[in-house]
């Protein structure tokens, strides 16, 4: 059995359906910044599948080396916030910050 | 201009000078305030001889014409120009000494009359700027400084009629008198714009000899009749015609010496002068109203004075009465008789005015030595048997009453019989036999009313012994100008006949003016007329002198002699003796329509004004509030709810939706991921 | 002619001069009180002095008029310069300044009239500062609507002067002020909104060549207005005798007639007048009435000569009723103010009828009245102001015998009386003589019955008279005391000048004449050749 783009396709469309699962469902906000990862890391799945069986050359994975140091400084900016909202909170539940609503 | 003019001048400039002197340096002067003005008039008297006999002796006219006002423009090919002047003919030269001479008199009388009044230099000062004007109206050449000097006559008698202005009579008369001169000067003052209008020119010269060359008004026959008849209602006014004669009598409310000279002799003269200065424009039809306008006014005012009780409101009756004489004289084309009835008259009227002055302040100082607040000090039925108690004063008030009477060998005799003789032509010419009736009614009527006055002031018993040992004869300074007086009311004065004056210097030197008017529309040509009084002379003479005669017996048999009872009458006559005791109701008459009449059209235009006009004027502004409380009513309701119900409604919308809002950024997300499916559900 | 100082024209100085005086009353502080009243004072005593200066180099034999080569005294600069700004062309406006035989008296007049405005006001003492300064600027405005000759500037300095006298009669007025400033003001502002529609259809129409430029452009320069050849062929007011001629010249003469005031629109006349104090009285009834009948003479006859041609007899049938009905309600009045109010009613239907006429006596007359009426009215105004200061009542009928009590003051008031009463030897009665002659020649049977106005005025004044001043003195005025000095010096220029001018009427006839007959031709002639095309 060879390996196709489809394999490729639905590993990352579990993946994306698992990291938006996490974002929707989780209370904790570090595990919405989880599932967030999930889904970045399932495009670049994409990407780099595409890139492979898309006859392309390399740009495929120069996107996927974006999307990671994308992640970094998201992960970097996000966990700061998620720090200072638990400074501020105390607690990192989604659910009790809903300042928007007012 | 020729050197007598320059004096002519300075006659008429020293009263204007005692005027200023006395109006401003009155105060300091005080009591020396009627001998400076009696000094002015002095100098004048004498300068107006002299004028008087040079004028005499030359033959020509002096004559001093200059451009007041150049236009700088051209009308119908002549320059626009108001040309004015002074002129000294005979006529001037005999009214100067005239007025003057009267002038000088009465404030030499007034020296005493008036010497304890409050406003004694004031007085004099007045008296100054009434000669002044009277001197003008004589001396011009033109109709514009004749106006000018005519109002200013007019503004004199104001100031001196209303002399004692803390009484509300007094100032209502001057008001009177001024308002009602102001009608006639209406009058005068149109005939002055049409005059010009025509000629423009105003010097009497320039406008006879257009006349005369046949340029007339609107090139109507009628607008020259207007234009005269205009003219004369100035002379109306002053000279106190029907219908205008309301004033004369009011005004006797000024002092008594002011009564002789503007009242009696020299301003209600000068409506004469203007009819005999204006005579050769005058065209039949003109002169025939003015005749009988004269003749109307001498027999209502003579009707009136019949029954007058009060002195002076006789002489009054009796001045407006002589006036229309002279008026009628003119009016007929006696010309000269006219302006010498004027003449005379100016003598034995001022004199009559003086001499009753005279009693009315002996009358008045009895009164008040006793005490008595009560008692008419001008009422004759308060008088009677003065003779020996003011012998001077009785003596002249006689020959002042003979020569008003028109008795041989006095003035008024000459000039009334020339006037009578005239009426007499009139008629023969014309057939208005009415004049002439009328002319010898009132000699009549003249002759009866002026000795019931002699008669019932000093004939007779004094009803109070106690009152008589009070009165004595006045000053000298007052009874010598009744002697002068007395003296010129002479028939020597004006002719050395006694019984024609038609060949004394008087009818030597004041012929008939040439007529300018086209003979079509001209009066009888004057040679004929002329001709036909000395026709009419002598019954002229009988007739008058067996009239006079009629009412002097009349008089003494009823207030002398006391054979008819005047009371008796008055009672059988009811109606008729008050319907001339009111004046015929003229005054009645003019309140209730001329006065009452402008006060109610004023009351009602003001209305109108206050009520109407500016309603409206109001009435737009409450308009234009009330658009404008509307407009902010449909502003804040309709504009602005509009814009409120956009915002209400979004409001509402939001209300509903709000409820998907729950903060939670995960519910968020949900409806980001559904609305992506619904959208790729859509799409694909 | 020209007239410098400091190289500035006499005609900015006359005008700008209260200006100066009116930034340093500002300056001063408030408690200074006297010198507020002096310096108002040394500014219209000199601005006096310049028009006395103007009046002797005054060249009478040169017209004005319609011909810039004859206006005297001329300045003119460019004043506002827009650049062409597409369809709407450059806007060019001139400050052009300028007088000729029909403003000189009114500069004449407008420079006394308001030296006595300020010493009437000696006695104010409700800030005092802001009311000098407005009156100031009132003297500003009005001199300026008479020197400027640039249809713009006129129109700005006739609206200069509607402030400060609303503010006048509003703050500084009787009981009713707050009415009458407001009526006033309304009253005016609907004449200017007319006058500026004239104007402006004026400018639409009127083309000059700019000499500086040579380009073609609008203009608001009343004389180009007055020549028919700058006329746009095609624009609105283009040609002669039309409609749209007629339309604006009405609109032109309804916004002068609300000023004169001519009859039916006078009735914010009285209510002004009563509420005003005295001075504002003296000024409106002296200098702003005749900026009304000036307005005619300056614009409405020599720029519409056909449509006033065609309009004479209703204007001549306007100034009748002005005479008659004004006499007749001033004889109905109580307030002593309000019947001097309607007498100038009646005075100013006399200026009409005489400047309708259109022949050279009665409009002489008609502008000499202008004068005259200014100075015997302002007399009178002042004769009221004496009394009311004294004892708080204007009522007619509260009065009586003050002749006794005050005779130098009566003495005045005889000269005022009878002046206004048209006496011969007063002023008042040369104008009003030459007005009647001039117009019996164009309205034979309007003139008679206008005539009928001088035995009214006689009635109601010496009535006035009589119950003022003649008779017995109500007790309760026995403590009042004669005119003072300060009154006297207000009053006794203005009693010498109507005098002077009664017995030499040509001191002021010589500047006019020149002037009356160049318009008289002018608006005759222009209106024959339209009878001709």
């Amino acid at each position: 059995m060879t390996i196709t783009l489809t394999h490729f396709l639905i590993i990352s469309a579990v993946l994306f359906s698992l990291g938006i699962y996490a974002v929707l469902t989780r209370r904790n906000a570090i595990m919405v910044l989880m599932g967030v990862e999930l889904i970045l890391n399932s495009a670049n799945i994409n990407f780099l599948a595409f890139s492979r069986f898309g006859g392309m050359n390399i740009e495929g994975q120069m996107a996927a080396v974006f999307v990671i140091i994308l992640a970094a400084a998201e992960a970097a900016i996000a966990l700061a916030i998620v720090l200072n909202i638990y400074k501020r909170f105390n607690t990192v539940n989604v659910d009790e910050i809903s300042l928007l609503k007012d | 201009m020729i050197p007598e003019l320059n004096i002519a001048l300075a006659i008429l400039l020293l009263p204007l000078v005692s005027f200023v002197v006395l109006i401003f340096f009155g105060k300091r002067f005080m009591e020396k305030s009627g001998l400076v003005g009696t000094t002015f008039l002095g100098i004048d008297l004498l300068l107006a001889v002299y004028i008087f006999f040079s004028k005499l002796a030359a033959e020509t006219r002096w004559d001093f014409t200059f451009t007041w006002i150049d236009f700088h423009t051209v009308v119908n090919n002549v320059p626009l120009k108001i040309d004015i002047g002074i002129m000294v003919d005979n006529l001037t030269a005999v009214m100067l000494v005239v007025v003057t001479l009267i002038s000088f008199l009465v404030h030499l009388f007034s020296l005493a009359y008036m010497k304890d009044d409050v406003r004694y230099s004031r007085y004099y000062a007045n008296l100054g700027i009434f000669t002044f004007s009277m001197l003008g109206i004589v001396l011009t050449n033109n109709y514009l400084l004749m106006y000018v000097f005519w109002e200013l006559v007019g503004l004199s008698s104001y100031l001196l009629i209303g002399h004692w202005y803390e009484k509300k009579s007094a100032s209502d008369a001057a008001k009177k008198a001024f308002v009602v001169n102001r009608v006639g000067d209406l009058g005068f003052f149109i005939g002055i714009m049409i005059v010009w209008m025509q000629f423009s020119t105003l010097t009497f010269d320039g406008i006879f000899s257009a006349i005369g060359h046949g340029n007339i008004p609107f090139g109507s026959n009628t607008w020259l009749t207007a234009a005269g008849l205009l003219i004369f209602c100035g002379a109306v006014g002053k000279s106190a015609q029907f219908p205008l004669h309301v004033w004369l009598p009011d005004a006797m409310e000024g002092p008594t010496p002011v009564s002789a000279l503007i009242h009696a002799a020299t301003m209600v003269a000068a409506g004469v002068y203007l009819v005999a200065r204006t005579f050769p424009m005058l065209t039949a039809d003109a002169l025939m109203v003015i005749a009988y306008t004269g003749a109307i006014t001498a027999f209502v005012a003579a009707s009136i004075a019949i029954v007058q009780n009060d002195i002076k409101k006789i002489l009054a009756y009796s001045t407006v009465s002589q006036l229309g004489y002279m008026v009628m004289g003119l009016g007929v084309g006696a010309y000269t008789a006219g302006v010498m009835h004027l003449v005379t008259h100016a003598a034995f009227k001022a004199g009559l005015f003086l001499a009753s002055g005279s009693v009315i302040y002996a009358m008045h100082h009895a009164l008040h030595h006793l005490n008595d607040h009560h008692t008419d000090a001008q009422d004759v039925r308060f008088m009677g048997g003065l003779k020996s108690k003011m012998p001077v004063t009785f003596w002249t008030m006689t020959i002042f009453t003979l020569a008003i009477s028109g008795v041989p060998l006095t003035s008024g005799f000459l000039s009334k019989d020339e006037i009578l003789a005239g009426t007499l032509a009139y008629s023969h010419f014309t057939g208005h036999s009415l004049i002439p009736i009328i002319g010898f009614l009132v000699a009549g009527l003249t002759a009866f009313y002026m000795f019931r006055m002699l008669i019932l002031t000093f004939m007779g018993e004094h009803h109070d012994k106690h009152r008589l040992d009070h009165i004595h004869e006045s000053p000298r300074v007052m009874t010598i100008p009744l002697m002068v007086l007395a003296a010129l009311s002479f028939f020597v004065f004006f002719s050395f006949n006694p019984i024609s004056a038609s060949q004394g210097w008087f009818f030597q030197k004041m012929t008939y003016p040439t007529v300018a008017v086209p003979e079509a529309i001209a009066a009888t040509p004057t040679a004929e007329f002329v001709e036909e009084i000395h026709h009419q002379h002598t019954m002229a003479m009988f007739l008058s002198v067996g009239v006079s005669g009629i009412g002097i017996l009349l008089a003494f048999v009823t207030y002398f002699w006391k054979k008819i009872s005047a009371d008796a009458f008055e009672r059988a006559l009811k109606p008729v003796h008050t319907f001339l005791y009111r004046k015929w109701y003229f005054d009645e008459l003019y309140d209730a329509t001329a006065v009452a009449g402008m006060l109610g059209i004023a009351r009602v235009l003001a209305w109108f004004d206050g009520t109407i006009v500016d309603g409206i004027v109001n009435g737009a502004g409450w308009l234009t509030k009330l658009v404008s409380v509307f407009s902010g009513k449909f502003d804040s309701y309709v504009v602005d709810g509009l814009v409120n119900f956009t915002a209400y409604f979004a409001g509402l919308l939001g209300l509903s939706i709000r409820k998907v809002q729950t903060g939670k950024v995960q519910t968020y997300m949900i409806f980001a991921i559904i609305g992506f499916m619904v959208l790729l559900a859509l799409y694909i | 002619m020209e007239l410098n100082i400091l190289n500035i024209g006499i005609l900015t100085w006359l005008t700008f001069l209260p200006v100066i005086g009116m930034i340093i009353v500002l300056l001063l502080p408030k408690e200074q009180k006297t010198a507020i009243r002096w310096t108002s004072l040394v500014f219209t005593l000199l601005q006096v002095v310049l028009a006395f200066l103007l009046f002797a180099k005054f060249d009478r034999t040169l017209a004005g008029v319609n011909s810039a080569d004859t206006m005297q005294f001329k300045e003119v600069f460019n004043w506002i310069n827009v650049k062409s700004t597409g369809w709407f062309g450059s806007i060019k406006i001139d400050y052009f300044l300028g007088i000729d035989g029909i403003s000189m008296p009114m500069v004449f007049l407008t420079a006394i009239i308001s030296c006595i405005a300020v010493i009437s006001s000696w006695t104010i003492e409700k800030s005092l500062k802001g009311y000098f300064a407005l009156l100031l600027l009132l003297d500003t405005g009005m001199m300026g609507v008479f020197v400027s000759l640039d249809f713009f500037l006129f129109y700005i300095f006739w609206e200069v002067m509607l402030l400060p006298m609303y503010f006048l009669i509003g703050v500084w007025g009787g009981p009713r002020r707050e009415y009458a400033a407001i009526k006033f003001f309304l009253y005016t502002l609907l004449g200017s909104v007319l006058l500026l529609l004239a104007m402006l259809a004026l400018y639409f129409s009127v083309t000059i060549i700019d000499p500086a430029s040579g380009e073609k452009i609008h203009t608001f320069n009343m004389l180009a207005m007055m020549n028919p050849a700058n006329y746009d062929a095609g624009s609105i007011l283009a040609g002669t005798s039309t409609s749209w001629r007629y339309l604006a010249y009405i609109a032109v003469f309804i916004g002068f007639a609300i000023k004169v005031p001519i009859f039916p629109f006078h009735t914010w006349l009285p209510d002004a007048h009563v509420e005003a104090p005295t001075a504002i009285s003296v000024i409106l009834a002296g200098v702003l009435l005749k900026m009304g009948t000036y307005g005619l003479l300056r614009i409405g006859f020599p720029i519409f000569p056909d449509a006033a041609m065609h309009y004479l007899y209703p204007l001549a049938f306007l100034g009748f009723v002005n005479i008659i009905y004004g006499a007749f309600c001033a004889m109905a009045q109580k307030d002593f103010k309000k019947l001097i109010a309607y007498s100038s009613v009646s005075h100013m239907g006399i200026v009409i009828l005489g400047i309708a006429s259109m022949n050279t006596q009665g409009m002489l007359g008609g502008m000499l009245q202008m004068f005259n009426h200014g100075t015997i009215t302002a007399m009178l105004f002042l004769i009221v102001g004496v009394i009311y200061d004294r004892t708080h009542t204007r009522g007619l009928d509260d009065f009586g015998g003050l002749m006794n009590k005050m005779p130098k003051y009566s003495g005045i008031m005889v000269i005022a009386f009878f002046a206004a009463i048209g006496l011969p030897g007063m002023s008042g009665f040369i104008s009003e003589a030459f007005s009647f002659l001039g117009a019996f020649q164009t309205f034979r049977w309007l003139t008679m019955a206008s005539a009928f106005g001088i035995v009214l005025t006689a009635g109601y004044m010496l009535w006035t008279l009589q119950r003022v001043f003649l008779g017995t003195l109500p007790e309760k005025w026995n403590e009042l005391t004669d005119i003072n000095s300060r009154e006297l010096i207000m009053l006794v220029p203005l009693a010498i000048i109507v005098i002077v001018l009664g017995l030499y009427p040509n001191l002021m006839l010589d500047v006019m004449n020149t002037s009356a007959n160049t318009l008289v031709d002018f608006v005759k002639g222009s209106a024959g050749a339209a009878l001709v095309h």
